[in-house]
């Protein structure tokens, strides 16, 4: 009788691997819950690298790693971090795993990591990491951790890329790195290549976002 | 007058955010009055030059290949010792200051403890570490990036405390509007960039 039951819970979790409330944790973050237009963190390290999208790209994928790996890891030792030192745990976590990924850029994307230069390194202060290990890994099991990460990184990445995207076009008529817009039709717009369409660009995004979902402060 | 030079571009043409987006998190998050700004401008200008040179430090004296011992390359360490020593540095100078100063405690004490995860600090001794600086370099480089810091998050929240008078459209009211704004002020301080003393 226990072992039946037993067993109809062990499936029971096996199904809910990829069940609805988990694939929320990765769609949520996409728009609704997105950690830089609506939960406001991690726009630090970033926005320095959107001048063109294969750098966005790479450090999209560099974070949605780090998130996720640290995620999965303080989950496992959520229950072994004494709370009052638990920040030094988590960021000697999130520095192992940035270093990970720096050497593996220097190993095996050099011209990106030269082009990243210390924003690799600044993802540990990344306030999205801290943020979902503070606000989700410390209270969840491993896999949901994993797939929160993930979610949180895409949808950071996300973001990323739509900048990339729109200053690689009008800054330089070029998406990643082809000549679309020809300089005898569209005169580049220096405007995008400084830091300052970054800044416009994000607002330009939060802006249309919230205008679609709704969403007001104050 | 090389490490003035140096001084100068850190505030006004390398600008912690404008040039590089350092420390946005809490640069949106803590500018909605200048009563608190000023005191999380004043607490990350202090940290930053404080810990830039610190990190010069250990980087130097205990990272370096062939330091410690010949043949010893330790610098694959430097992000771990470098935040190590930021989050030990904000904790000592919390500590330090509410001992010696407890008026300056009073106006830093909460923002100490978030400046330890904010990037503007780590950025500036990676920024330090990558260009190379000499110890009185970094002195000015850290205390430069820190002023130039200070003044963006005064400059916004003053604007934003304006701005809350006027007739923004609703979905960019808040992050939108900021933003847009902290682009402005970055075209505005774009004009210094050139100059050379």
């Amino acid at each position: 009788m226990s072992a039946a039951t037993t067993e109809i819970q062990v499936e029971r979790k096996r199904e809910a691997l990829f069940s609805k409330k988990n694939m929320r944790l990765i769609s949520d973050p996409l728009n609704e819950n997105n950690p830089i237009t609506v939960q406001v963190l991690g726009i630090c390290s970033a926005l320095a690298v959107t001048a063109k999208v294969e750098p966005a790209f790479w450090m999209a994928l560099a974070v949605t790693f780090v998130t996720a790996a640290s995620n999965v890891i303080i989950s496992l030792m959520r229950n072994a971090i004494p709370s009052n030192i638990r920040i030094i745990v988590q960021l000697t976590v999130v520095a192992t795993m940035v270093i990970l990924v720096d050497l593996f850029l220097k190993a095996y994307v050099y011209e990106m990591s030269k082009i990243l230069s210390v924003f690799v390194g600044l993802i540990i202060t990344n306030c999205i990491i801290m943020g979902r290990l503070e606000a989700f890994a410390m209270a969840n099991k491993p896999w949901p951790s994993l797939l929160d990460g993930i979610g949180n990184g895409l949808g950071y990445g996300a973001i990323l890329l739509m900048v990339a995207v729109v200053r690689e076009i009008l800054g330089s008529g070029s998406l990643l790195g082809m000549q679309i817009l020809p300089p005898s039709i569209y005169v580049n717009n220096n405007l995008m290549v400084v830091p300052a369409g970054a800044l416009f660009t994000v607002g330009l995004i939060i802006w249309a976002q919230r205008a679609y979902n709704k969403y007001y402060e104050e | 007058m090389e490490i003035f030079n140096l001084f100068i571009r850190s505030i006004f043409i390398d600008n912690m955010i404008f040039a590089y987006f350092l420390g946005m998190c809490s640069y949106l998050a803590v500018s909605k009055n200048v009563k608190t700004a000023v005191g999380l401008g004043l607490a990350v200008t202090f940290v930053l030059t404080i810990t830039t040179p610190l990190n010069w430090l250990i980087k130097n004296a205990l990272l370096a290949p062939n330091v410690i011992m010949e043949g010893l390359d330790l610098s694959f360490l430097t992000f771990i010792m470098f935040i190590a020593v930021i989050a030990s540095a904000t904790q000592l100078v919390e500590m330090v200051v509410e001992k010696v100063s407890p008026a300056l405690y009073g106006a830093l004490g909460i923002f100490l403890p978030l400046i330890a995860v904010n990037c503007s600090i780590l950025g500036g001794a990676l920024f330090m570490d990558q260009r190379n600086y000499s110890l009185t370099e970094s002195v000015a480089f850290g205390f430069g990036s820190g002023l130039g810091w200070f003044l963006a998050i005064v400059a916004i929240a003053a604007i934003r405390e304006k701005i809350q008078y006027s007739d923004v459209p609703k979905p960019l009211k808040g992050l939108g509007i900021t933003f847009i704004i902290t682009g402005l002020m970055g075209i505005a301080f774009m004009s210094f960039s050139g100059i050379k003393l």
